[in-house]
């Protein structure tokens, strides 16, 4: 699904990402978990297309295309979704709008029908509700005064209804409590399946007990230092990155 | 297209407009001392920017030279074509409406209630004739306009006032009175539209008598050769509410003088405007509300989008009386920028003289947001509509302040419409 190869990435010429390679088969999950300032969130930023960052070597493949050659648009059209680490704030933007204005730009890219307000009302307070979203969520502005906890679960929101092919999660988990973790878990595990595959940035192994991940991988220094199976998760929660960053020096 | 004839041994500009004074005096309606009044006004002040020498202080941003090489003719209106405007919903021009075609009273196009006609000449004027070139030329020159007169306690619904120009070539300089009776209200949705280079110079006089309440929406969408130099005097009675929009989209050059004077205790004024400009259009709010009574508030919301060449400017002035206490006052301009050749002036003027008010004003000039427009762009949004949808959340609080549902869906019509024109 997703194949990054040698991928090095700067930002206002400091080099962040120094060589990644990860692949990313279809139907999996794999966690990224490393210290901060490791580059986690620059990975996220660099397959979503973010144009501040340039790609100073490597390649990404995604579904069989050259995702580094494409618009941000397009890489969400293709089935790439970003679910934001600080989801931005839309003053002036209804989110019902904003939902919907998203769904049938992809919907049309992807040779869908759109929907309807109806129709697509109908499917928004369903998604909401599964997520245990007030309704009034749907008529306040994009993320506007929105807890941290509801611009997460409205992250999910988005990607439930764009249906991803590839979700990035870039520590969706942060300031949520214990039962909304659980419910942005279950947001992710409902689009389980054959043809879905997620990498998780993460920082804890809280959200890997309800995501549990088929492949762990360890970035630091731009580079990915450790991959493994679920329990490299459990045991860097124990020991720490120190001796991973130490061994790989 | 046609278009003003260039002055080639006919001399343009104010000499131009003096010159067809001169030959037409005879013709224009009603009292030819007061014309002659505003000749003179005129002789003296100049259309600032057509000559050499420095303008004024209040046109330091906007000059009118373009109209130096220029000789509008007065009009030869066709009337009777049913209203229509290239992009909006017909069903937005039916029911009561004033169609004034190159200037001219459009009966026929018209469908009017009994409260509003149409009616020439000059008189008694709110405009101080000799201190404004617009208000001088306007007075020198108007022909016909709209008459409103809503008799005490009476709602007047909504009303339509269109000024189309068909004549390229021609100016036209309608005078409109209003007079908004006690207790009485109206909610008066001004257009103005026309096709190719043809000046439209109306100047409106509105009285808000004790109580009285008009929204009154204007949507100027001028030819893109077209010049609009407009004025607006109101005067509002003790708790008097003058709900002004403006919302500017078309013209060449563009100049929107607003006067407001709140003369009685608690009167409320707004007098929001939003500029939409492209190209090299030029487009100017100038606007003074001068508050002489106790307890009166106003306020003023001022947007320019800006792209292209384009160059906005905003002047505000609030002037406060010894006599004004408890005024509440605010002002506040934001400008954005679309592009690195669009510019903006703003210069806001705070006169206060009473001791115990509140006035505030703010002015703050920007480019989209980097991080709004990548979010929408992951989110499957192409650039051109993310923009236009950051574009219209910018004017979403002027825009949903607007009461009047057809007055508001005709707004929205005309933004989208501009998206349309430039996917920004």
């Amino acid at each position: 699904m997703l194949d990054i190869k040698a991928l090095a990435a700067s930002i206002d010429g400091k080099p962040i990402l120094r060589g990644i390679d990860l692949s990313v088969p279809p139907g999996q999950i794999h966690a990224i978990m490393g210290p901060n300032g490791s580059g986690k969130s620059t990975l996220g930023y660099v397959l979503a297309g973010r144009e501040e960052y340039e790609v100073t070597g490597g390649s990404v493949t995604f579904a069989g295309a050259d995702l580094l050659a494409m618009e941000p648009e397009a890489r969400a059209a293709a089935g790439l979704f970003l679910a934001f680490q600080a989801p931005v704030e839309l003053p002036g933007v209804g989110n019902a709008n904003f939902l919907r204005t998203a769904l049938n730009a992809v919907r049309r890219a992807r040779g869908e029908a759109e929907l309807d307000a109806v129709q697509f009302l109908k499917l928004a307070r369903a998604e909401a509700k599964r997520l245990a979203m007030p309704e009034d969520m749907l008529k306040r502005n994009v993320n506007v005064g929105f807890s941290g906890g509801e611009k997460k679960r409205n992250e999910v929101l988005q990607m439930a209804l764009l249906r991803p092919r590839m979700a990035i999660l870039d520590e969706t988990d942060s300031g949520l409590d214990i039962d909304a973790l659980k419910i942005v878990a279950d947001g992710v595990n409902a689009l389980r399946g054959p043809e879905f595959s997620a990498l998780v940035i993460t920082h804890h192994q809280r959200l890997l007990d309800h995501l549990v991940p088929d492949r762990v991988h360890v970035l630091a220094q731009g580079r990915i230092l450790q991959s493994g199976g679920a329990e490299l998760a459990r045991e860097l929660e124990a020991s720490g990155y120190a001796g991973v960053v130490a061994a790989a020096a | 297209m046609a278009t003003a004839m260039r002055a080639g041994g006919v001399p343009g500009g104010v000499d131009a407009f003096l010159a067809r004074f001169a030959a037409d005096a005879a013709a224009l309606p009603g009292d030819g001392a007061a014309r002659r009044d505003a000749a003179a006004a005129l002789t003296r002040l100049g259309l600032p920017g057509t000559t050499a020498g420095r303008r004024p202080e209040a046109w330091h941003f906007t000059s009118l030279r373009p109209l130096a090489g220029l000789n509008f003719v007065a009009p030869v209106p066709v009337l009777g074509a049913p209203l229509t405007i290239p992009g909006f919903d017909p069903a937005g021009f039916t029911g009561p409406r004033l169609v004034f075609t190159d200037g001219v009273f459009d009966a026929a196009a018209s469908a009017a209630p009994g409260f509003a006609t149409n009616g020439a000449g000059a008189g008694d004027t709110l405009a101080d004739l000799r201190a404004n070139s617009l208000d001088a030329l306007n007075a020198m020159l108007c022909r016909d306009g709209a008459a409103i007169d809503i008799a005490a306690g009476i709602d007047g619904g909504t009303l339509l006032l269109v000024h189309r120009a068909q004549s390229p070539g021609s100016s036209a300089h309608p005078r409109h009175r209003i007079r908004i009776g006690s207790q009485a209200r109206l909610s008066l949705i001004e257009i103005a539209c026309g096709a190719g280079e043809t000046l439209h110079n109306p100047m409106s006089e509105i009285l808000l008598e004790e109580g009285a309440e008009l929204h009154h929406v204007r949507l100027q969408l001028e030819d893109r050769s077209a010049f609009h130099l407009a004025s607006l005097h109101a005067r509002l009675a003790a708790g008097a509410i003058y709900r002004g929009f403006t919302l500017a989209l078309g013209a060449r050059l563009a100049r929107t003088e607003l006067n407001l004077h709140l003369v009685g205790p608690g009167a409320q004024a707004e007098a929001h405007a939003v500029q939409l400009l492209s190209d090299r259009q030029h487009g100017d709010i100038t606007s003074c509300i001068a508050h002489d009574a106790p307890g009166c508030a106003s306020r003023q919301q001022v947007k320019n989008v800006l792209t292209d060449q384009a160059h906005g400017v905003f002047q505000g002035q609030i002037q406060v009386a010894q006599a004004a206490q408890k005024t509440d006052g605010y002002q506040m301009h934001q400008a954005l920028l679309l592009s690195d050749g669009a510019a903006v002036d703003c210069k806001p003027q705070l006169q206060i003289f009473a001791d115990d008010v509140k006035c505030s004003h703010g002015a703050t000039v920007g480019a989209l947001d980097g991080d709004q427009l990548f979010y929408l762009q992951s989110r499957g949004v192409p650039r051109p509509a993310a923009r236009a949808m950051l574009v219209r959340a910018f004017l979403d609080d002027a825009l949903t302040a607007i009461a009047d549902p057809r007055a508001l869906s005709l707004a929205e019509q005309a933004v989208g419409g501009f998206f349309e024109r430039h996917p920004a």
